[in-house]
């Protein structure tokens, strides 16, 4: 009887645990993001800065398709990207739309930007 | 009082500190909730060596969910190892004014991991996370917060005995590798630390609850 009773125990407990996560909207469409980064050191061989890029990109436009917000640090990881492949007009516009969607990154991003011009500028 | 009664007043003290510390204390946290928070690539006591990074790829949602902004992780990573901080460990013991002045976050979330993977046992396995959380307030170095995340996942199915825990565990490695288990058994511990009613984090300003929050109340 124990045995028999185990698994609805579970799948009640499982169904509450997923009810209170269910009960809030979420603020942000995720898409790939967080998986993107768990592939960049999981499987680095799998996740290729141009790869990411057009993922992320799609992503970023499903986002606006259904009216959600993009997640904080998605701009900021995808101008990243566009740094590791040397498209530095991408990586001026994605930190700029981070700094505008979340102006909590200002000094962050102003600082970067600073000192990749000031290192352009030494080249 | 002779010795051995001070032995025994400071058991009943400690006693008593473990009853109440069960009751968080959000006074100090209300008083200066962050609008940014800085994840940092977790330290890692454990011999795992992938443990930091994919718990690291488990924690902005949550924490952004939250209502906090999230600093980008892997971007944030690479800049320290670009910086000459090529470890958690040396990330860990940067100063909080040099994180105010380069990256201008509100509180730093100190995570130290302490249980990451798989155990075997004569039936089945259980895969088990363990971290605690350290939410520190860049401006005063307080301790703004402290969680623990746990979560644990046991493949040895549930009463359907020696044969059913045998397939269940078969199962299991089959459909994902466990490393990727574990990675998402790393998104449910911190999720649930996160909102936890009782002891999670307050919901920041981008939270529609932001302000209402019954924690520590």
């Amino acid at each position: 009887m124990r045995g028999f009773y185990l698994p609805l125990v579970t799948a009640a407990l499982c169904a509450l645990a997923a009810s209170s996560a269910c009960a809030r909207p979420s603020l942000y469409f995720w898409g790939r993001y967080e998986a993107m980064v768990y592939e960049m050191y999981a499987k680095p061989g799998q996740a290729d800065p141009v790869t990411q890029t057009a993922k992320l990109t799609e992503d970023i436009e499903r986002a606006r398709a259904e009216g959600k917000a993009v997640p904080p640090g998605v701009h900021a990881h995808l101008a990243y990207l566009y740094y590791q492949q040397g498209n530095l007009a991408g990586v001026q516009q994605e930190f700029q739309t981070e700094k505008t969607l979340f102006p909590e990154s200002a000094a962050f991003v102003d600082g970067v930007l600073e000192r990749l011009s000031q290192r352009m500028n030494r080249q | 009082m002779t010795r051995r009664g001070a032995g025994l007043y400071l058991i009943a003290l400690s006693i008593l500190a473990c009853s109440c510390a069960a009751r968080v204390d959000y006074t100090l946290y209300r008083s200066r909730v962050p609008r940014s928070i800085l994840i940092l690539p977790p330290q890692n006591s454990t011999t795992v060596v992938e443990a930091s990074y994919s718990y690291l790829s488990t924690a902005s949602r949550p924490l952004a969910e939250a209502g906090y902004y999230v600093f980008p992780v892997a971007v944030i990573d690479a800049l320290m190892k670009e910086n000459g901080l090529p470890t958690p460990d040396e990330m860990h013991s940067v100063s909080l004014n040099k994180i105010k002045e380069i990256i201008g976050a509100d509180s730093v979330l100190y995570v130290t991991i302490q249980d990451w993977g798989t155990k075997y046992y004569v039936i089945g396995s259980a895969t088990v996370v363990r971290a605690s959380a350290r939410l520190v307030d860049v401006e005063t170095g307080a301790t703004l917060w402290t969680g623990a995340a746990f979560a644990s996942q046991d493949s040895g199915g549930g009463g359907g005995g020696l044969i059913g825990a045998l397939v269940a565990a078969a199962v299991h490695s089959v459909l994902s590798s466990l490393a990727d288990q574990t990675h998402e058994l790393s998104r449910l511990a911190t999720t649930n630390m996160v909102f936890n009613s009782d002891n999670g984090l307050l919901f920041g300003p981008r939270h529609p609850e932001y302000g209402s929050d019954k924690r520590g109340r």
